[in-house]
């Protein structure tokens, strides 16, 4: 059986009347021990009898075609193969559910797969690959600079009354241009896969977080039926946008593995994960707002410039947040692209809101400072009643919370002026960020399975990416069948099992949760029955059913295992739903050198019912620290002849180590939305990044009077100015 | 990766191979032996040799080369003599890397440049007569000083700025088991014309100890200006042991990190500072002797100010004078 939802109407709020208490209680993890004790096994840790192993070739020029000689390396020790056919260009974009661009013999960026060398051990492959000889025809006519671009191509745009009148009248305005270098995800695990076949069936073992996508771009890549491909990625770790489509060694292992038959593995090199996977792309933004004398907003324009790779349908939205954040009559957008001869760019945790709230929570910053505002009460003089451009009402909406409670927390009311609060040689400096991220709902199926002993199974293709998947979903269940939590075990990451939304957009807790709590209830109402009252009055907790007069244990009232299938589907509804949340950062800026060190920050974050505070907390943390690398670190550096990065490591490639990590602090404004989806959630992975980076840039300036206009904010862009 | 040959050096004999390479934490040497920047097709491995001990000799103190970099800055000997080295080794790489980095292969370590370690690039010091991306390329963390037109590399050692402001001297056992013993000027060569040749060792040597004598008199002070607070190197680094006496600066030794192929020192900078108060005027005019030859290559230009800067803050710290 299935229990179906549409989401197109408002759903009670079930999960606050149910018994057993576990739902958003901070549970840890209960795979935790498998992982820190190494015994969760990731892709790149199974092993298969007469496993081969493939070793990436990168191309060696940006630009031209090539021809692998393979002739070169046959007679080297553990030679199996050379493959070049059904090659990626590069990692598939979220979503796309088809097979990334695949070119033959054509080069477009340098450290472009344009091989797999397999042979019988690591070693050797890594060594032919190097040893390889391609015979390149260059073409000389790179575009690798994104400051020489001339012919951008206006893509969306949108306007509403007349920006520039607006600001010509204005009593305040602001016109400021950012811009922010290409970030890579830098998850901790690098793309790996070990592909066998069995006849036509293919099985991959792969770290992806879409499985339900990801079938059917191996299948296209390969050109086979989606039915003969099997993936499994139980264990996935980090991927923050970089694993939504397959990628590289998944593709290359499949072809390699149907070449030789027999099982083969390929583990992407960092160097090859920051250049094959898709990075978020640079992005120019000009940002212009106006205010009225009382501080009302009555301009915004945000319009932006950013690059990809030819055919490439991904354009970061970096306005997202910008359409719905501020009020203000008076709009423009605009996004302008060009093609460049560099990695491609694609989906990094939140698209859109991490770069595009650097440049708008600064200009907000910079337009509170000329109106003679404190920044939050700026803010919160500027949330508008309904969305700005559609008139639709809010589902929910907890920023002026968020703001107040926050700036408490945080003791905002000492907050002074640039340069004076000062300790030796540091200044101190704090700054404020909204945080704003669309909230998304997705399609989703998963079957959940309560057996006679009182114990339940919920089974789903969903995966776990550090989230805390398995954790939510244990809890979902137990909450809606009374049952304590250790009673409850999830199957993820296995494409047999029923397609879910998987993870990506901050949609999977509230996607996938939203199908096991259908699921479950649709046991409910079956125990319900058997016990003879409504599902209304029916009560559930450890393991005993009351209901009506009757109180029975499960145990005897379940003669065999009751499986119900959770769907459910987004439905139509006109309101703007989004997570809110206001970030506040405290910083050190050294007055001889430059150097910022972040001292303590506070996210005040609302997104609904949290499912569990402790792994809820985790991801606002990962976000802060996120934001703290946007700020200060985090930057893809590329060779502007030939396009190619220069950083392809994690030595060079700085994101935040622990000592750049201070006290973090989280507050959750307690919310619901009816809205959002049966379980009355919202996203947080990607709420907790978005604005956290400018209110450390923000309190750069407020320590000392510097604004960095280009990100990141290293020592030598802020020293020449102390 | 070349596959290569693997011998454990049981004595000093087996480490005199001219035809292998040594290796000892392989921090360094392991990540350019697997991009084939290094393809050695022999290694010896000397971890098992007696060259682990710190000794205490008539004015001197005797670190072995084997000695790991976490050992030497927590060593009490090393803490309370030679302030600035311990704190310089605690400034560089992470805590697991210093657990494995010795003293003799950290001197040996080689550049950060991006262009040497993409073997897709040309590079003079990887392959000489190649060219040199970066001098007109990503350049930010590359050298102002001591370059030349074919190479403008730096060296990316903290605990090498601290030694040659120390005046260490590198023992170095030749093949025939003679010693030499060297300081890091002569042990270090500018790029000139042969940037691949980087320092004076011949096939055979063996770093078996650093000398460092007395520490000269003063204050030590060892600060690092970096993108992030650990694990990254340099931009600049400046290792300082100065002495003041009477309202005048009566010993100085200075050296630079960040800035140039070797640990840079130039005693010109001392000189102009010994016997003089401190002022802020004398402190631009060390900055001013220091920083006359300095070129900038673009991406790298910041670095001179930012020295300027950070020179003057370092000696204001260590006379006492403000700033």
């Amino acid at each position: 059986m299935t229990e179906h939802l549409k989401m197109d109407k408002v759903q009670p709020r079930l999960l606050d009347e149910t018994g057993q208490g576990v739902i958003s209680t901070p549970m840890p993890r209960p795979e935790g021990p498998l992982k820190v004790s190494g015994r969760a096994t990731y892709a790149a840790e199974w092993k298969a009898e007469n496993m081969a192993q493939g070793f990436m070739v990168r191309a060696g020029i940006p630009k031209g075609s090539y021809k692998i000689d393979a002739d070169s390396v046959k007679d080297m020790p553990g030679f199996l193969g050379v493959y070049s056919d059904h090659m990626v260009r590069n990692s598939a974009q979220g979503t796309m559910n088809t097979n990334p661009v695949q070119l033959e013999h054509e080069i477009q960026y340098l450290g472009q797969p344009i091989a797999v060398v397999v042979a019988e051990t690591f070693e050797q492959a890594r060594h032919i690959a190097e040893s390889l000889k391609v015979d390149y025809t260059r073409d000389d006519d790179v575009a690798g600079d994104f400051d020489a671009v001339t012919d951008w191509k206006e893509g969306s745009s949108q306007d509403q009354g007349d920006l520039d009148d607006a600001i010509a009248k204005a009593a305040f305005a602001v016109d400021s241009t950012y811009t922010t270098p290409p970030h890579n995800s830098a998850a901790m695990e690098p793309h790996a896969a070990l592909a066998s076949w069995d006849g036509d069936k293919v099985t991959v073992r792969a770290s992806l977080q879409m499985l339900g996508y990801n079938r059917n771009e191996i299948a296209d890549s390969l050109g086979i039926d989606a039915a003969n491909v099997r993936l499994l990625s139980p264990y996935v770790g980090g991927g923050f946008g970089s694993k939504l489509g397959i990628d590289p060694a998944s593709v290359s292992a499949a072809v390699a593995s149907r070449h030789l038959g027999r099982p083969v593995r390929v583990v992407l090199h960092r160097n090859n994960v920051f250049e094959m996977i898709n990075l978020r792309t640079q992005t120019r933004q000009r940002v212009r707002l106006a205010a009225d004398s009382n501080g009302k907003m009555t301009a915004v324009g945000h319009e932006n410039w950013q690059t990809n790779l030819p055919d490439e349908p991904f354009a970061e939205p970096v306005d997202t947040a910008t359409h719905f954040l501020y009020g203000g009559e008076n709009r423009r957008y605009g996004q302008y692209t060009a093609v460049l001869n560099r990695s491609a760019s694609g989906s990094v945790r939140a698209p859109g809101e991490a770069v595009g709230m650097l440049a708008l929570e600064n200009a907000v910053d910079e337009l509170a400072e000329v109106a003679g505002i404190d920044p939050v009460e700026f803010r919160l003089r500027n949330i508008p009643d309904t969305h700005p451009e559609n008139g639709n009402a809010y589902s929910s909406r907890s920023l002026a919370q968020c703001l107040e409670e926050g700036a408490e927390k945080f003791g905002w009311s000492q907050r002074k002026s640039p340069k004076e609060r000062r300790e030796g040689e540091w200044f101190i400096g704090m700054g404020v960020a909204s945080a704003a991220r669309t909230n998304i709902l997705m399609e989703s199926k998963a079957r959940v399975t309560l057996n006679p002993d009182g114990t339940a199974l919920v089974e789903t293709d969903m995966t776990d990416i550090g989230t805390g998947t398995y954790a939510i979903l244990g809890q979902i269940a137990a909450e809606m069948l009374g049952l304590p939590t250790d009673k409850v075990t999830v199957e993820l990451g296995d494409t047999d099992l029923p397609t879910a939304s998987g993870s990506g957009g901050s949609w999977g807790a509230s996607s996938s949760g939203s199908s096991v709590f259908l699921g479950a209830k649709a046991i409910r109402a079956k125990i319900a029955d058997r016990l003879g009252c409504s599902p209304e009055e029916l009560r559930l907790q450890d393991g005993v059913a009351t209901g009506g007069n009757n109180r029975r244990p499960l145990t005897e009232l379940l003669e065999g295992p009751i499986s119900e299938e959770g769907h459910i589907e987004p439905g139509d509804q006109d309101v703007a739903q989004a997570g809110f949340g206001a970030h506040f950062a405290e910083v050190a800026v050294n007055s001889v050198t430059g150097e910022v060190r972040v001292r303590r920050m506070l996210a005040s974050m609302a997104a609904g019912r949290i499912l569990n505070a402790k792994t809820a907390q985790s991801q606002v943390w990962g976000g802060q620290i996120w934001g703290i690398g946007s700020a200060l670190t985090e930057e893809i550096q590329h060779d502007r002849r030939t396009g190619h990065i220069v950083n392809n490591d994690l030595a060079e490639y700085h994101v935040p180590v622990n000592l750049d990590v201070p006290d973090l602090q989280v507050h959750f404004v307690d919310e619901r939305d009816d809205y959002a989806n049966p379980i009355q959630s919202k996203g947080i992975g990607e709420l907790g990044l978005s604005g956290a980076g400018a209110a450390v840039t923000n309190a750069i300036y407020n320590a000392c009077g510097v604004r960095v206009y280009d990100y990141p904010a290293t020592p030598d862009k802020i020293f020449p100015h102390l | 990766m070349k596959p290569f040959d693997y011998v454990r050096a049981a004595s000093h004999g087996d480490a005199h191979d001219n035809a292998a390479r040594i290796i000892a934490g392989g921090t360094n040497l392991l990540d350019l032996m697997k991009h084939q920047i290094e393809t050695p097709t022999k290694l010896v491995d000397v971890t098992r040799l007696d060259m682990t001990e710190i000794e205490e000799a008539e004015n001197s103190v005797r670190i072995g080369a084997l000695v790991s970099n976490s050992d030497l800055a927590a060593d009490p000997l090393i803490r309370e003599r030679y302030g600035v080295l311990s704190r310089a080794l605690l400034a560089g790489a992470s805590g697991q890397l210093r657990n494995k980095a010795t003293t003799g292969g950290n001197l040996l370590q080689r550049t950060r440049c991006p262009y040497f370690y993409d073997t897709t690039q040309p590079c003079n010091k990887r392959e000489p007569g190649s060219g040199c991306m970066a001098m007109e390329g990503q350049n930010r963390i590359l050298a102002i000083l001591g370059t030349s037109d074919k190479c403008i590399a730096t060296h990316p050692s903290d605990m090498a700025v601290a030694m040659r402001v120390l005046d260490a001297r590198v023992e170095i056992e030749k093949p025939d088991g003679q010693i030499q013993l060297l300081t890091l000027d002569e042990l270090y060569r500018l790029p000139g014309d042969t940037p691949h040749e980087e320092t004076a060792l011949e096939p055979g040597d063996l770093i078996v100890a650093v000398h460092l004598p007395d520490a000269p008199k003063g204050k030590h002070v060892y600060r690092k200006v970096r993108d992030r607070s650990s694990y990254a190197f340099a931009l600049v680094s400046v290792g300082a042991v100065v002495h003041t006496d009477g309202g005048k600066i009566t010993d100085a030794a200075l050296a630079f990190g960040g800035l140039g192929p070797r640990p840079w020192r130039d005693t010109e900078v001392e000189q102009t500072l010994i016997g003089e108060a401190p002022s802020e005027a004398l402190f631009e005019k060390a900055a001013d002797i220091l920083l006359a030859d300095a070129k900038g290559y673009g991406g790298n230009d910041f670095k001179i100010p930012l020295t300027r800067r950070v020179l003057k803050s370092v000696l204001g710290e260590l006379t006492g004078a403000t700033q």
